[in-house]
């Protein structure tokens, strides 16, 4: 499979962008900085960069309470989100939203999403507007390990495939739905063919793969775009930090952690690989490093800057008119 | 008799419901904790530890589940159709949307359509309310809707006393029971008994006592109008503070009574102001004790807005002292 060099150079940047974003608003939620409940996606980058290189603006991702990764990879405003979760009005969500739901409408992002397997319903009747529409437009939904187990999942993957739309389930696998371990919340052994039941193929990657992501959400999203109805991607890769910013982590094994960062990463795997195929060089790869590096740090000195919001924004934006003279 | 937050209070309870009643049981996401990992199975108790060491003495009745709200009330309202006495852990009383059905349709109304032959006596604990920037799907009350459903007894404890009485009170209870914890109080602490104890439903708790102005709050408002009716002890100002503790049954005959004594009442709730608590209160007075009412009933409570993400937002969102301070001189005239 060949990849345009622009076409890889942008995934490098996004996943290096979406690490750099969430190691920092780690550091600022240590500082007191950031508010609220934070989930870090840290590690899992190459699942969201993977799957939103097919994608264009008009196509939709909904994500999840762990949705900086997603956003970020789907286009959003990277500063407008960092002062979103410093609370700024001048966040993406004017501070309404925060972490857990950053949004971008205009971007095709319909949503961080507090609650879980919120999303896969949502994102189904995105792809039945495009199915109506007949635009060739997909919708995405990103959701967990921990969704799987949701009514709603289960719903919106059955009606997927009985309305014929252009749905795409992207799970993702990080092994711990919060603080449970995917083999005790998931009573059967084969997720994938539990999955594939309910009538849509599934693909499945190594999320520390930029590269087996990217193939495996070609073939779903092809599929779905195609008119084929509903496709779906696994990606397993683990989380780095815990649930949420702060979390013991007591259901981590010896050296889970470590083997992670060590071995199962996407930011190294992918210079490995350049390494090989010497289809982008070092320098170019350090360039898009110290690129990303400005970019985060500017991102939160404005972030820092904004304008915090007063009382009278508190009821703004509960509807659009509402009430006599509205 | 000492020290105790909220949390280890509640935790406390449950523990000596434990101990006391084999038939009842824990069940909900994470109360063990790290099931089927390679690390501390046990060691989590609930996302704010409520259920800590419960699972390290009982682990056949601490029992996590996948993330799946709807079976888990549905799990608990089943074991007590027949028998147990669950207590399930709702992470966040926001997620009753993902399992209304099963609170509302399912176990709120079995006995009354089975014509008075079932009993379920199934608790549903829910972490509640605002105060911790976390916007607006893990920040709301969501008592005040469960109120307006027959069938379902609902407890609001504002502080740890209280807490740990009314969770016991609830186990013991046939009905099912929906206890709501202000999470913004799990850490505040105050004198509890180590031993059991039990709290009756509909018996409100009169925080303060006073002459001029009757004041009705729920839940983490309770500390708030407390302090804010103390601030207007030094101007002159008494003020009847009433808990009610439980929004279902509602001790009606404390708060008329108060209001008949002092002509003037105001009710405190952070959930938004719509068929809420607030106007359910007033609505009471208004048809009950209008003729003591010497000035306008008064309510202080969230604006018709979903819960703002941003401290400065979430601070002007929920009511606070100067707004129960104003409250309260305003049915002075």
């Amino acid at each position: 499979m060949s990849i345009p060099s622009e076409t890889l150079s942008n995934a490098y940047r996004l996943m290096k962008t979406i690490r750099e974003f969430e190691e920092r608003v780690n550091a600022e939620i240590m500082n007191g900085q950031i508010p609220g409940f934070t989930h870090l996606y840290t590690g899992q980058e190459a699942n969201a960069v993977g799957v939103c290189a097919h994608l264009d603006a008009s196509d939709t991702i909904i994500s999840t309470h762990r949705g900086h990764g997603h956003c970020i990879a789907k286009g959003a405003d990277v500063s407008g989100m960092m002062k979103e979760l410093f609370g700024s009005s001048e966040g993406l969500c004017k501070g309404k939203g925060g972490s857990m739901h950053v949004a971008d409408i205009d971007k095709g992002i319909l949503g961080a999403n507090g609650i879980v397997a919120g999303g896969p319903p949502i994102s189904v009747g995105s792809a039945l507007a495009a199915k109506i529409r007949k635009n060739g437009k997909v919708a995405v939904s990103f959701s967990g390990d921990g969704s799987v187990n949701q009514g709603t999942c289960f719903e919106a993957m059955n009606m997927a495939v009985v309305l014929e739309v252009p749905a795409v389930f992207v799970i993702e696998n990080n092994y711990y739905s919060e603080h449970t371990n995917i083999s005790y919340a998931v009573g059967c052994d084969d997720l994938k063919a539990r999955t594939e039941a309910f009538g849509f193929p599934v693909f499945v990657a190594d999320g520390a793969d930029f590269f087996a992501v990217y193939e495996a959400a070609g073939k779903a999203i092809d599929h779905a775009r195609a008119g084929h109805g509903p496709a779906g991607v696994f990606a397993e890769q683990g989380r780095y930090h815990g649930h949420f910013v702060g979390d013991p982590q007591h259901y981590r094994g010896e050296g889970e952690l470590d083997d992670l960062r060590e071995n199962h990463d996407c930011l190294k795997n992918f210079r490995a690989r350049m390494a090989e195929t010497n289809e982008l060089d070092a320098a170019t790869l350090d360039a898009i490093d110290a690129d990303v590096m400005a970019e985060i740090e500017q991102a939160v000195v404005d972030a820092k800057a904004a304008a915090r919001p007063t009382a009278a924004q508190v009821t703004e934006d509960v509807y659009i008119n509402y009430g006599a003279g509205a | 008799m000492s020290q105790k937050t909220m949390r280890d209070a509640i935790n406390e309870a449950l523990h000596q419901a434990m101990e006391q009643d084999e038939s009842v049981f824990v069940i909900g996401e994470d109360v063990a904790g790290c099931n089927g990992s390679a690390g501390d199975v046990g060691a989590v108790g609930g996302v704010f530890g409520v259920t800590t060491g419960i699972y390290h003495r009982w682990p056949d009745r601490c029992i996590d589940t996948p993330i799946s709200e709807s079976a888990i009330v549905g799990a608990a309202a089943g074991a007590a159709l027949v028998g147990m006495r669950p207590v399930a852990e709702i992470m966040f009383a926001d997620f009753i949307g993902v399992c209304m059905d099963q609170i509302v349709n399912q176990m709120a109304k079995f006995r009354y359509m089975f014509g008075g032959k079932s009993r379920c006596p199934a608790v549903i604990r829910f972490s509640a309310g605002g105060g911790f920037s976390a916007a607006g799907q893990h920040s709301q009350a969501m008592y005040q809707v469960m109120t307006s459903f027959p069938g379902l007894k609902v407890v609001v404890p504002s502080n740890a006393y209280d807490a740990k009485g009314l969770l016991l009170t609830a186990i013991a209870d046939d009905d099912p029971v929906l206890f709501f914890e202000p999470k913004i109080l799990y850490q505040e602490t105050c004198e509890v008994p180590d031993d059991p104890y039990t709290i009756p439903f509909g018996e409100a708790n009169f925080v303060r006592e006073g002459d001029d102005v009757t004041v009705v709050a729920f839940g983490q408002m309770v500390p708030k109008a407390a302090a804010a009716i103390d601030e207007l002890a030094e101007e002159g100002i008494s003020c009847d503070l009433i808990d009610p503790r439980t929004t279902s049954p509602l001790d009606e005959g404390a708060i008329l009574e108060s209001v008949a004594a002092t002509g003037r009442l105001v009710v405190v709730d952070e959930a938004p102001p719509r068929c809420g608590l607030t106007a359910d209160i007033a609505a009471l007075a208004a048809d009950k004790a209008f003729a003591s009412l010497k000035g306008p009933i008064k309510q202080v409570c969230a604006p018709h807005s979903p819960t703002p993400f941003s401290p400065e937002l979430e601070a002007a969102y929920l009511p606070d002292g100067n707004k129960i301070k104003a409250a309260i001189k305003a049915t002075m005239g």
